[in-house]
């Protein structure tokens, strides 16, 4: 009895998390636009989806910028880690809590924040907001995630590993890559990976900074549905959904793949 | 590795591209359209105080909906075993890997007067009602959007419970409520506190679901706010003072909450 | 795992690098002329229509659109005056034209570049919003009125007082902008739409305050599906939008009050400090091509101020009475001029103050302040307990 009830309750909130997905997903077929009727099944909304251009590049924009930005906040995340590690207390914590900061405040605050910045620079030398814009926004929000995914690490690590490397003669460049990056390498990725998301779903952010021409992914939706209903909407949220869960269980098969070997050698 | 300076780039990134654009925030919020010093902006707000607690109200209702339903959710899970745990977290996820505006869109298509779960309650011959465009759809909306972000840390904090805590308070005489108050609570408290503000922050200053949801009549600060920008009534000194006031909640809010927490907030990070 | 991520991430710099030399590529020879234009307001190739866009880039092969929308007039005003995006063509309403001309916010255009004008109708040259005709060539023209469902609204529809009637409570959709908003609630209280008056503006909001007890939501574009689906009963909207609206769901009809109502030309301007002048007359002067004219008035349903797409238009469309209204019709609306600075920013104010309105604030401050102690009480007991 009680299971029944506990298993009962995890199917509801689940499909509470699901049946707007699913409905879009029903609908990307159905032949007339209403959102109400289903009146036949057809392909024709996803013929039309690869056709618009605007989403097409859109989701280059938003592919280019997210992989731009998480590979330079990699980076400047892992070198700041290392750096935020030797700091004294005091200038720690001071930058610690700037490092809070795109995490905590609300994303319309930083949004308009860096518009502000973006807006008075720009002016100044007559450029306009665009893609770089967008770009240095997206790493700005990006940056933190990955130094609070790779800090953990660098604490876990044995210090003497990179010491004894270097008396055993590793030059401290070499000792750096040979010992202490493989170490803290799982924080990285599983930075990288958190930066590539949010900016990949970035919408608040991306919708202040952008200017009047770089459209990404988010900012295109937003616009699509203030308008006249489109299914090609339904269509792109079923190609993503696919994507998304084809990426997650592909991950997930590897992961638990690779733990069952370890158990193995063991 | 002594070195400190490897650190010295993302000062400087972050300096210029988080504490100057906030410092400009707050020197909009404190100038007037010619330029001088006033405190007009500030008093102006005043009138939109109702905005503000509604807002606020919305966003605690959407947290408190939240938490209760998270919280059985992330003991369950932290109770089963291994298998069911990682597909749950799987499917928990999912969604959120998916934009939010789809997702948000897809509410939309449910709540409508024709839409579908009024066309299903038609058919048990109950309403329609009216649930789009109403404070409630857009409660539902954040309730919707953040609640992974309320089940993901509380989960987290309750599989490194141990099993036998509870057990032993059971031996100890302990009913299931007052297993619940006097060990789970406390001993998920970093998960409840990481889980309540990842909630809650975005809940107070979203603008996408009170407009896709609320129908234009149910304005949040972030409504008023993004309108003062690049909405229908331009006034960015307005707007800046809003956003500040808005930040010094926040800074408030996270204040209370963080004396509760004895750590530092590592468990933002799921 | 770490396999699949190098592959992954090599694949997705391949990616990259391909975007990058696209836009080089399209950045050596081309110009891209940036359009800021209403939704749903030209012919975008949906539904077998001609796609304008695309027939512009292929008759100029040299310039590439980059086409966005808007929603409102000051949105529009927003985006621009906030310097955070710039753009080469732009179509606003008539009184923000003047607004705009008055804050030196247009560029002068060069009418040799546009020779197309000449065909536009002369009532709509030299208009009171630009009474040279240095900064603006209308794109279309239309009238505001009331849209309703003939299956769920009874009697007929002749009053802007339809849309205070509290029997369509809830199924009433209003505009969401101030200024065709205060529009109707001057008109449906005697006053003039371009009062300079604050008591009357005040009255007006008053009036705005009441309606949103019937309301359903505040619209612009939102309002194709909500009427077309038959979520709502009755909207004011623009006239062209009607006919959209009606190939969708033949129950729609459409009345002009007898309060009379808003007359609206909407024209093209080229904002200060563009880089492409030339090619944004260029576009301008396409856009007036009877053909690609004709295509667009088709698709959005708005009456043109061109003489020759006007002649090729059927007949039934000139004499159905809404797009080409009769003089009588016409002789009871008013246009749009610019407000002082100072009244519109107070109507913005008041327009806002109409929307946050009408929540029960006094139980709201109650339970916030019952949150507030409620969490500031356990915080207390908390830090207590701790200290033991």
């Amino acid at each position: 009895m009680k299971k029944a009830v506990t298993k009962g309750y995890v199917l509801l909130i689940l499909l509470f998390l699901y049946a707007p997905i699913f409905v879009l997903i029903a609908f990307s077929f159905n032949e007339s636009k209403s959102r109400a009727n289903f009146t036949g099944f057809t392909f024709h909304w996803y013929e039309e989806l690869f056709k618009d251009n605007l989403i097409m590049t859109s989701l280059g924009n938003t592919l280019l910028i997210a992989v731009l930005a998480s590979v330079f906040a990699t980076i400047l995340g892992t070198a700041a880690a290392l750096g935020i590690k030797n700091m004294k207390k005091r200038a720690r914590s001071v930058c610690m809590n700037v490092t809070y900061m795109p995490v905590i405040n609300p994303e319309i605050v930083m949004g308009i924040s860096m518009m502000l910045l973006f807006v008075f620079i720009c002016q100044m030398f007559d450029w306009e907001l665009g893609m770089i814009t967008v770009l240095i926004a997206h790493i700005t929000f990006c940056v933190p995630y990955v130094i609070l995914n790779v800090l953990p690490k660098l604490r876990q690590m044995d210090q003497n590993t990179y010491e004894a490397a270097l008396d055993l003669g590793c030059t401290p460049f070499s000792a750096f890559f040979k010992v202490v990056i493989p170490e803290i390498l799982p924080g990285i990725m599983s930075g990288f990976l958190m930066a590539f998301t949010f900016s990949l779903d970035d919408f608040i952010i991306t919708y202040f900074t952008n200017g009047s021409s770089f459209q990404t992914l988010p900012v295109t939706i937003y616009a699509m549905t203030r308008k006249k209903v489109n299914p090609k909407i339904n269509a792109l949220s079923t190609i993503l959904f696919l994507a998304v869960l084809i990426l997650l269980i592909v991950m997930n098969v590897r992961q638990a793949r690779s733990e069952k070997n370890k158990e193995k050698q063991r | 590795m002594k070195n400190k300076l490897p650190a010295f780039p993302y000062i400087v990134w972050m300096v210029a591209f988080i504490v100057v654009p906030l410092f400009l925030v707050v020197y909009f919020a404190f100038t007037s359209e010619e330029g001088g010093f006033t405190l007009d902006n500030l008093v102006k707000i005043s009138q939109y105080t109702p905005i503000f607690v509604k807002s606020i109200n919305l966003a605690i209702i959407a947290t408190l909906i939240c938490f209760v339903l998270a919280y059985p959710i992330a003991y369950i899970l932290s109770r089963s075993t291994e298998r069911y745990q990682r597909t749950m977290i799987l499917l928990v996820m999912l969604p959120m890997w998916m934009n939010f505006l789809l997702r948000t869109y897809g509410w939309m298509t449910l709540l409508e007067n024709e839409g579908l779960i009024n066309k299903f309650l038609g058919l048990l011959h109950i309403g329609p009602f009216q649930m789009i465009n109403t404070a409630g759809a857009v409660v539902l909306g954040m309730v919707y959007n953040y609640l992974p972000f309320m089940i993901l840390p509380l989960y987290s904090v309750m599989a490194k419970i141990d099993q036998s805590m509870i057990e032993a308070a059971q031996d100890l005489g302990c009913n299931a409520v007052k297993v619940i108050i006097k060990v789970l609570m406390p001993l998920s408290l970093p998960g409840i506190i990481t889980g309540v503000t990842m909630v809650f922050v975005p809940s107070v200053s979203t603008f996408v679901i009170s407009r896709m949801l609320g129908g234009g009549q149910n304005m949040l600060i972030g409504d008023l706010i993004e309108q003062q920008f690049i909405g229908s009534t331009y006034n960015p000194y307005v707007g800046s003072a809003m956003s500040l006031i808005l930040m010094v909640i926040m800074l408030v809010i996270m204040g209370i909450m963080s004396s509760f927490d004895d750590d530092e907030m590592e468990g933002l990070v799921i | 795992m770490k396999k699949w991520v190098t592959i992954l991430t090599a694949v997705l710099l391949c990616f990259t690098c391909l975007q990058v030399s696209a836009l080089d590529v399209r950045a050596e020879d081309t110009v891209t002329i940036k359009v800021y234009n209403w939704g749903e307001y030209i012919s975008d190739g949906s539904d077998d229509s001609m796609d304008v866009i695309k027939e512009f880039e292929a008759q100029y092969p040299g310039i590439k659109v980059s086409y966005t929308t808007y929603a409102t007039n000051e949105e529009l005003y927003a985006k621009l005056r906030s310097g955070s995006a710039s753009y080469d063509v732009i179509v606003p309403s008539d009184y923000m034209i003047s607004r705009m001309i008055a804050e030196d916010m247009l560029e002068p255009l060069d009418f040799s570049n546009i020779p197309n004008f000449a065909d536009i109708d002369d009532t709509f040259k030299n208009p009171q919003y630009d009474p040279e005709n240095e900064y603006s060539v209308p794109y279309t023209w239309g009238t505001v009125g009331i849209i309703y469902n003939t299956t769920m609204v009874e009697g007929t529809v002749d009053s802007w007082e339809v849309l205070w009637d509290p029997q369509y409570t809830g199924q009433i959709l209003m505009f969401n902008n101030s200024r065709d908003a205060f529009g109707i609630a001057e008109k449906l209280l005697g006053f003039s739409q371009n009062t300079t008056d604050v008591k009357e503006l005040e009255q007006a909001a008053e009036k705005l305050k009441e309606q949103k007890m019937v309301l359903q939501a505040y619209v612009m574009d939102e309002i194709f599906d909500k009427m077309s689906n038959g979520e709502a009963a009755l909207a004011p909207y623009y006239a062209g939008d009607f006919f959209i609206m009606q190939e969708d769901n033949p129950d729609l009809a459409f009345a002009v009050p007898k309060e009379g109502t808003n007359l609206f030309v909407d024209a093209m301007v080229i904002p200060k400090g563009t880089e492409h002048k030339k090619e944004a007359e260029t576009f301008i002067n396409f856009m007036l091509e009877p053909d690609i004219g004709l295509a667009n008035i088709e698709f959005i349903g708005y009456s043109t101020p061109l003489k020759t797409v006007k002649s090729m238009l059927d007949e039934e469309v000139l004499n159905d009475g809404i797009s080409y209204p009769s003089q009588e019709i016409l002789d009871k609306c008013e246009s749009f001029v610019n407000l002082p600075d100072e009244l519109n920013r107070y109507m913005d104010e008041l327009w806002v103050d109409i929307r946050a309105s009408g929540s029960s604030s006094v139980i709201e401050l109650i339970f916030l302040f019952a949150v507030i102690l409620g969490l500031g009480g356990a915080l207390i007991i908390y830090l207590r307990r701790r200290n033991r």
